[in-house]
């Protein structure tokens, strides 16, 4: 091993470039209905380098991944492996020619055992027909080793946690002993501990030659852990740069093509009559004793980890849970809240936490989600006036800068940040006095999130209570008045924007008393 | 014509679509003038006004009730006792007739028509049971229903020339036949609700995506019972023309026309997992269907084959339409 880094390292004074290229895209492009996807993009992979690709939503980088990974065929320009020209014209192909894609949602089998999963679809069989599983169990328990997983190969998958489900795509990924491994937004369930195990494992690849492809939207993480980062912006290529040669600013630049004004000013909000008041709200097994209340021009964050129960609490004030014990006051009214109906009857609105399942009928256009929670407005004797349909999704639309073709565009075309952004509008269509934002920015780039944060503090300007749950901490620093902290299905503490302190949030979410 | 169809999106013209996206989109209008086409030039008979109707009141039955069902579908459920259903609707107007009269009668049939179909809606949409599960389950009820009710013995009307009852079946107005009218007339207003009204809106949203539609503060248990409603309600009205053109009915009258209906409404397009599909294109596809039953008859097969041919029509429909939204014919993996 040390004499192979040490040949390596000898070469590379003698050779230019550094390292070998193993895979090269010149000039890729690529043509949606409507959208012009790629346009024009050059990509260059070294053996034994990790490579950063930087982009906003909607810029390109997935489409550029799958035309890697052959589920896509480029438009335009070719794709060039260890010097040779090739078209991989499904993923079985990319896969012989080594090119990996790991997914961002995880494709495995639940019921299966870890070893079938890891062998799916290239099970070593015996006689060609059956299949032999202490071989199996063998072969897949040296790469969990590798891996440094601490689980059995005989284990059934479905009772992993997500980050072990990840590792083992992970050693799907490496019974092709892939050339080049494209890793597509890893870390976006990981807790911080498996984070670390899975950049040793991504540093272990690297050493050992492979070529990686690393899609993040997390800066630091980026530059953690890259050598190169390449840029790309609505669909055009924008530059490679050396990691240890640049910086956040120059990339971040980059990649939105306007300086990011992340700071919002906080001025002392005019606060207005209490708009919700929570007390005593409680679900056996979820969560107990909630009590808080929320003033119109006023955020209140709640930040806690993970299945702390804050998306529980607000699925129960929005009618969608029903609770054990406890009340919800709507401006000072104590009505029920059986179902979302009657929420949203008294003013509340909920963006919820998974746009695609919970915000969005992805097959339907952008017009008609936007009036879906409030349809009957638009109904006059049960028959819908589309042209104030449109109206009201084209003032919104220029509003919250949705970037869509057109009306009748499906939202299942658009870019995570644009979808939020009509789920949003969806919300404020209904003229809401109380809106719950669910992690509103999560899987959203740079630039998008930015402005969701600028816009959730224009609405509590205009006399809107709004709450926002949300598991990053920079992000409730950002828009929230007051914070409260959750920690397993209880409130730990309430924080005054003024004093709190990144120490005592993280104290108070893990349970440890301050 | 263009936006009843779904084809409309700015940004992109109608040329940049592939040859097989094109069909994917058309292909249902392209394989209703092939079949037109293709049969007038095999026989003499089948372009004349005459066996025009003839179609249409062959696809008047199975086409009524598809409508109801094209409900059901985009909604994301399935129903599969219709058939039954029509037996059992059947059977009741026809034997009803001559003990309360003609009106009362109809009443009546509409009234337990539509209890089996709240049944139904009931199990699905507030229990929120399988819809094939329960639909199936029911199919086999009814059946037996009906059995117990008529005793086994076929029913008839007995006094048929001076009934007005035969206005369904038997009539014309303006010279096209009464059940035609019935299925075209009610073929446009719930076109026109499905596309228009916000309950139709709502069906889609809840077959396109359900959790979704919740959130969104949309009633998803009572829009599901109100499609097995409309269901119930569509074979109700089939079960009318029937009795009244047959003025007399078996117990299995409606024996396998749950599936003729469902090739109907897959034939047009309307997507199995819901949240797509469209009335039109649901009744081109019932048309395609009794054109062809129609032809081959005409052309001198015997019955039975048009079953086969169906079948065929079928898988190369849903082929097709998998083929357009995969870019290719066929699959490398």
């Amino acid at each position: 091993m040390t004499s192979q880094v040490e040949t390596a390292a000898n070469e590379s004074v003698n050779l230019q470039p550094a390292q070998e290229t193993l895979l090269k895209l010149q000039n890729v492009s690529k043509t949606f209905p409507g959208v012009k996807a790629l346009d024009g993009v050059d990509l260059d992979v070294r053996a034994g380098e990790v490579h950063a690709l930087l982009g906003e939503n909607g810029a390109g980088k997935s489409t550029l991944m799958k035309i890697l990974a052959g589920i896509y065929q480029p438009d335009g320009g070719e794709v060039i492996l260890e010097g040779q020209r090739v078209q991989m014209t499904s993923p079985i192909e990319a896969r012989d020619h080594g090119v990996l894609l790991i997914h961002q949602e995880l494709s495995l089998v639940p019921d299966m055992t870890v070893a079938e999963n890891v062998f799916l679809g290239n099970m070593p069989r015996f006689a060609n027909m059956f299949v032999n599983n202490r071989h199996l169990n063998d072969r897949c328990g040296e790469i969990l080793t590798r891996l440094n997983c601490k689980f059995e190969p005989t284990e059934r998958l479905g009772n992993l946690s997500i980050a072990n489900q990840q590792m083992v795509e992970i050693a799907r990924a490496l019974v092709f002993q892939p050339k080049v491994v494209v890793f597509d937004e890893p870390t976006a369930s990981l807790t911080d501990y498996e984070k670390v195990v899975l950049f040793g494992v991504i540093r272990e690849l690297r050493e050992s030659g492979t070529g990686i492809v690393y899609i993040s939207h997390r800066m630091d993480e980026i530059f953690e852990l890259s050598d190169r980062i390449s840029v790309l912006r609505d669909g055009t290529y924008q530059g490679t740069f050396e990691t240890a040669q640049t910086n956040e600013d120059e990339v971040t630049q980059r990649m939105i093509g306007r300086d990011l004004d992340a700071d919002i000013q906080h001025q002392p909000p005019e606060l207005g009559p209490t708009a919700l008041a929570v007390q005593g709200l409680a679900i056996e097994g979820l969560y107990s004793d909630i009590s808080f209340d929320v003033r119109a021009g006023e955020v209140v964050g709640f930040y806690g980890l993970v299945g702390a129960g804050r998306t529980e609490v607000m699925e129960t004030i929005f009618g969608l849970r029903k609770a054990d014990a406890g009340s919800v006051q709507v401006q000072g009214e104590d009505l029920p809240i059986s179902s979302p109906s009657d929420a949203i009857d008294q003013g509340l609105g909920l963006v919820p936490e998974s746009r695609k399942e919970q915000g969005l009928v992805l097959g339907m256009s952008c017009k008609d989600n936007t009036t879906l929670a409030n349809i009957s407005k638009f109904t006059k004797y049960g028959w819908i006036d589309t042209a104030a349909e449109r109206t009201i999704f084209e003032e919104y639309m220029e509003k919250l800068r949705i970037k869509c073709p057109g009306w009748e565009y499906e939202t299942l075309n658009l870019s995570g940040g644009n979808q939020q952004k009509v789920v949003i509008g969806k919300w404020l269509s209904t003229s809401p006095k109380i809106l719950i934002l669910d992690e509103p920015t999560r899987g959203i780039d740079v630039g998008s999130k930015s402005e969701i944060h600028h816009l959730i503090r224009e609405l509590a300007k205009t006399g809107l209570a709004v709450i926002v749950v949300s598991s990053e901490m920079p992000e409730v620093l950002t828009v929230s008045d007051r914070i409260v902290a959750m920690y397993d299905g209880r409130i730990t503490q309430c924080f005054d924007r003024s004093e709190v302190t990144e120490d005592s949030l993280i104290r108070a979410i893990t349970g440890q008393n301050t | 014509m263009k936006a009843l169809l779904g084809s409309f999106r700015p940004g992109s013209k109608n040329s940049e679509l592939s040859p097989l996206q094109f069909f994917g989109k058309h292909g249902i209008s392209v394989a209703f003038v092939l079949c037109v086409v293709i049969f007038s030039l095999a026989t003499d008979r089948f372009l004349s006004a005459d066996n025009f109707f003839t179609v249409v009141m062959q696809a008047s039955i199975i086409g009524t009730i598809a409508l109801g069902v094209t409900f059901v579908v985009i909604g994301g459920n399935l129903d599969l006792s219709v058939g039954s259903l029509l037996s059992f609707a059947t059977v009741l107007v026809v034997d009803l007739h001559d003990k309360v009269g003609p009106g009362t009668a109809i009443i009546l049939m509409f009234v337990f028509t539509l209890l089996i179909g709240a049944v139904n809606g009931y199990l699905i949409g507030y229990l929120r049971l399988n819809s094939l599960i329960v639909t199936l389950g029911m199919l086999s009820a009814i059946q037996g229903i009906t059995l117990v009710y008529s005793g086994g013995k076929n029913v008839d009307i007995s006094d048929q020339e001076n009934t007005w009852f035969a206005f369904f079946g038997r009539e014309e107005f303006l010279g096209i036949p009464i059940p035609a009218l019935i299925f075209i007339v009610l073929g446009i207003a719930l076109q026109i609700v499905l596309l228009k009204s916000g309950f139709g809106r709502k069906i889609f949203a809840i077959g396109g995506n359900g959790t979704a539609a919740l959130f969104s503060g949309l009633r998803r248990n009572r829009l599901v019972f109100s499609t097995y409603l409309l269901s119930a309600f569509t074979t109700g009205c089939a079960a009318l023309i029937l009795g009244s053109r047959v003025m007399g009915s078996q117990n299995n009258v409606g024996e396998g026309y749950e599936l003729l209906v469902l090739a109907g409404v897959i034939l047009g397009g309307t997507s199995l997992l819901g949240g797509s599909g469209s009335i039109i294109r649901t009744v081109i596809g019932v048309l395609i269907l009794a054109m062809i039953q129609n032809g081959l008859l005409l052309l001198g097969y015997p019955y039975y084959t048009q079953w086969l041919v169906t079948w065929v029509v079928i898988i190369v429909a849903v082929w097709l339409d998998i083929a357009a939204k995969r870019g290719k014919l066929l699959s490398t993996y």
